[in-house]
């Protein structure tokens, strides 16, 4: 017999605690990623994860406490972004690229450090990949705090960063001060990004940054309504996939777990493939219908 | 540093670093950073579920790095590149964490999985990465005039009869390939630096892009070399030197850039003074 709950689930700390810290890093991530989308950066929002993490392996090496590290990696990161980084797309894009190449470089100097001074074990998979399981009770208060910090960023700045996400021109032509907006969103993004990259894993900050906010804005193109969906969605997807995750100890007889970050981003991954069938539906339906127009009208140069 | 063994690294480095010349020319012409760091990403995930399966490593690189490049080549017609990417990119990581889950891996290997292991490559591997590379460069060069069109006037490209996206997934495969030769070698995170900062200064010195192909791949060798011969004399890791390395290659690309748009502007006043 098996229940939709299994036994022990709500009784459960660590399930309670990963509950809790896992919706409001959700929630905090959904909305800063929300500008993440609409600016097009979702690159610069997954390379922060790796500068994060070198960050992360920084800290290890001198004894500080990781989570600073971790914030303040993706601090610097995203200040040198965009310090060398181009108004254009692409020049952005290539900066991002060398920050993250450079970062990495650093993890691996930094992880090799500490796996040859320290007596670390496990502690590039822990900080590779994270786990939701793992966390301890002094996290939630840390997690409210720099949450607090990041959305408080955001909201501080929200009509002149919503401008300058949807329209780069009209913005500048309105005199809001561009660079200054980008600059606090991206302070925002780095504190958000390094708490959750510690916190949930690599993998699944950038999951619960990118994908709940894709999917909410394929849905609607209200922003504020596009918001409470991503949230929605984010903290739906990481409940579901905690409740899976600790459901999938008891498939079969391994006794043996499947990682919630699969779960959760599994989830993430069908729902945004399943927000682009409306569009891919009634495009091939128009595009059957205009064939046929085309064909009754005796053929045109239509291919594909 | 010159001894049997390090010959080795010596000979994979430079193939690797030609064929990541010569593809990150392309990659920072058509804009496809984060694909290309995607790719080898993904890839990684793959061979971490053939070690589960006890299947050929490189076998589950190749099939994650094509799964890869298909996935954001297909899913990216429809949705936001970046978006998509990102989004595939978490999936295949996701899928790796899962493997790992499902067997005892030894944390070195994902280690050097990660970062690479160029100094402890052997001569058997040798020949293999050199024919990928070959191949890889054989499909650049079949693809070449295409893939300059539409990189540079899409458009026209278009009104040529270039299909743009089956250029951008011939492309994407083409990294994919590199990727699955590289990765072995430098690591998953590492091929990446190699095909942005090198070529990305090449670009800032010259248009043409021959010449820039050829420059990239120069850049790409010495940074290699430079990082393989720190590596050796440090003992710190390679992917270190070979991150830090391209960046001050692209650092020194903008330098050149900005120094030539200040003198031409100089240039210009002296002349409008005149």
């Amino acid at each position: 017999m098996h229940f939709v709950f299994q036994v022990g689930f709500f009784a459960s700390e660590p399930v309670r605690l990963a509950l809790e810290v896992g919706a409001l890093i959700a929630a905090v991530s959904a909305l800063v990623g929300i500008f993440t989308v609409m600016r097009g950066q979702s690159f610069g929002g997954h390379a922060l994860t790796d500068v994060s993490t070198a960050g992360g392996s920084g800290a290890l090496l001198i004894g500080m406490i990781p989570l600073f590290g971790f914030v303040a990696g993706g601090v610097l990161g995203a200040g040198v972004m965009e310090a060398i980084g181009v108004r254009r797309a692409r020049g952005r894009d290539l900066a991002t690229g060398i920050v993250l190449g450079a970062a990495t470089g650093f993890a691996a100097l930094f992880l090799y450090l500490d796996t040859t001074t320290g007596a670390t074990t496990g502690a590039s998979q822990q900080i590779l990949f994270g786990s939701i399981f793992v966390l301890q009770a002094s996290a939630t208060p840390f997690v409210l705090l720099f949450g607090g910090v990041a959305l408080g960023l955001i909201a501080c700045c929200y009509r002149p960063l919503l401008l300058t996400s949807v329209s780069d021109e009209i913005a500048r032509a309105r005199g809001v001060p561009v660079r200054v907006v980008g600059v606090l969103y991206m302070v925002a993004l780095a504190i958000s990004v390094g708490l959750s990259s510690l916190v949930v894993g690599t993998i699944l900050s950038t999951a619960l940054l990118v994908g709940p906010p894709a999917v909410a804005l394929r849905l609607t193109k209200q922003v504020r309504w596009a918001m409470v969906l991503a949230v929605l969605i984010g903290v739906g997807a990481t409940w579901l996939g905690i409740l899976l995750a600790y459901d999938s100890y008891y498939w079969g007889s391994a006794r043996n777990g499947w990682p919630v970050s699969f779960f959760i981003v599994a989830i993430v991954f069908v729902s945004y493939l399943a927000s682009g069938l409306p569009r891919a539906l009634s495009g091939a339906r128009r595009r059957s219908a205009v064939a046929g127009l085309a064909n009754a009208a005796g053929g045109g140069p239509l291919d594909d | 540093m010159f001894a049997g063994f390090m010959l080795n690294a010596w000979a994979i480095a430079t193939v690797v670093a030609v064929v990541g010349g010569v593809v990150g020319f392309f990659v920072v012409l058509r804009g496809a950073a984060f694909a290309a760091h995607a790719i080898p990403k993904g890839a990684f995930a793959g061979a971490a579920g053939a070690n589960l399966l006890g299947v050929n490593t490189l076998l589950g690189l190749a099939v994650f790095s094509l799964l890869a490049a298909l996935g954001i080549g297909s899913l990216g017609r429809r949705g936001r590149h970046d978006v998509v990417t990102a989004l595939a990119l978490v999936m295949m990581l996701a899928l790796g964490a899962l493997f790992l889950s499902r067997s005892t891996e030894y944390e070195p290997e994902i280690f050097s999985l990660l970062f690479g292991e160029v100094l402890g490559v052997s001569v058997t591997e040798i020949l293999p990465v050199a024919a990928l590379g070959l191949a890889c460069l054989a499909g650049v060069a079949f693809l070449y005039r295409p893939l300059v069109y539409s990189s540079v006037v899409p458009e026209v490209a278009e009104a040529r009869g270039v299909r743009r996206q089956r250029v951008e997934i011939a492309f994407l495969l083409v990294i994919a390939l590199a990727t699955a030769m590289t990765v072995p070698v430098v690591g998953a995170l590492l091929i990446f630096s190699l095909m942005i900062g090198p070529p990305a200064a090449a670009r800032s010195f010259t248009d043409r892009p021959p010449v820039a192909i050829a420059l990239s791949v120069v850049l790409a060798l010495v940074t290699v070399w430079a990082a393989i011969a720190s590596s050796y004399l440090t003992n710190w890791p390679v992917g270190f030197f070979v991150g830090s390395f391209s960046a001050c290659c692209y650092g020194a690309g903008r330098a050149w850039a900005s120094w030539r748009r200040r003198a031409v502007g100089d240039a210009d006043r002296r002349l409008l003074a005149a």
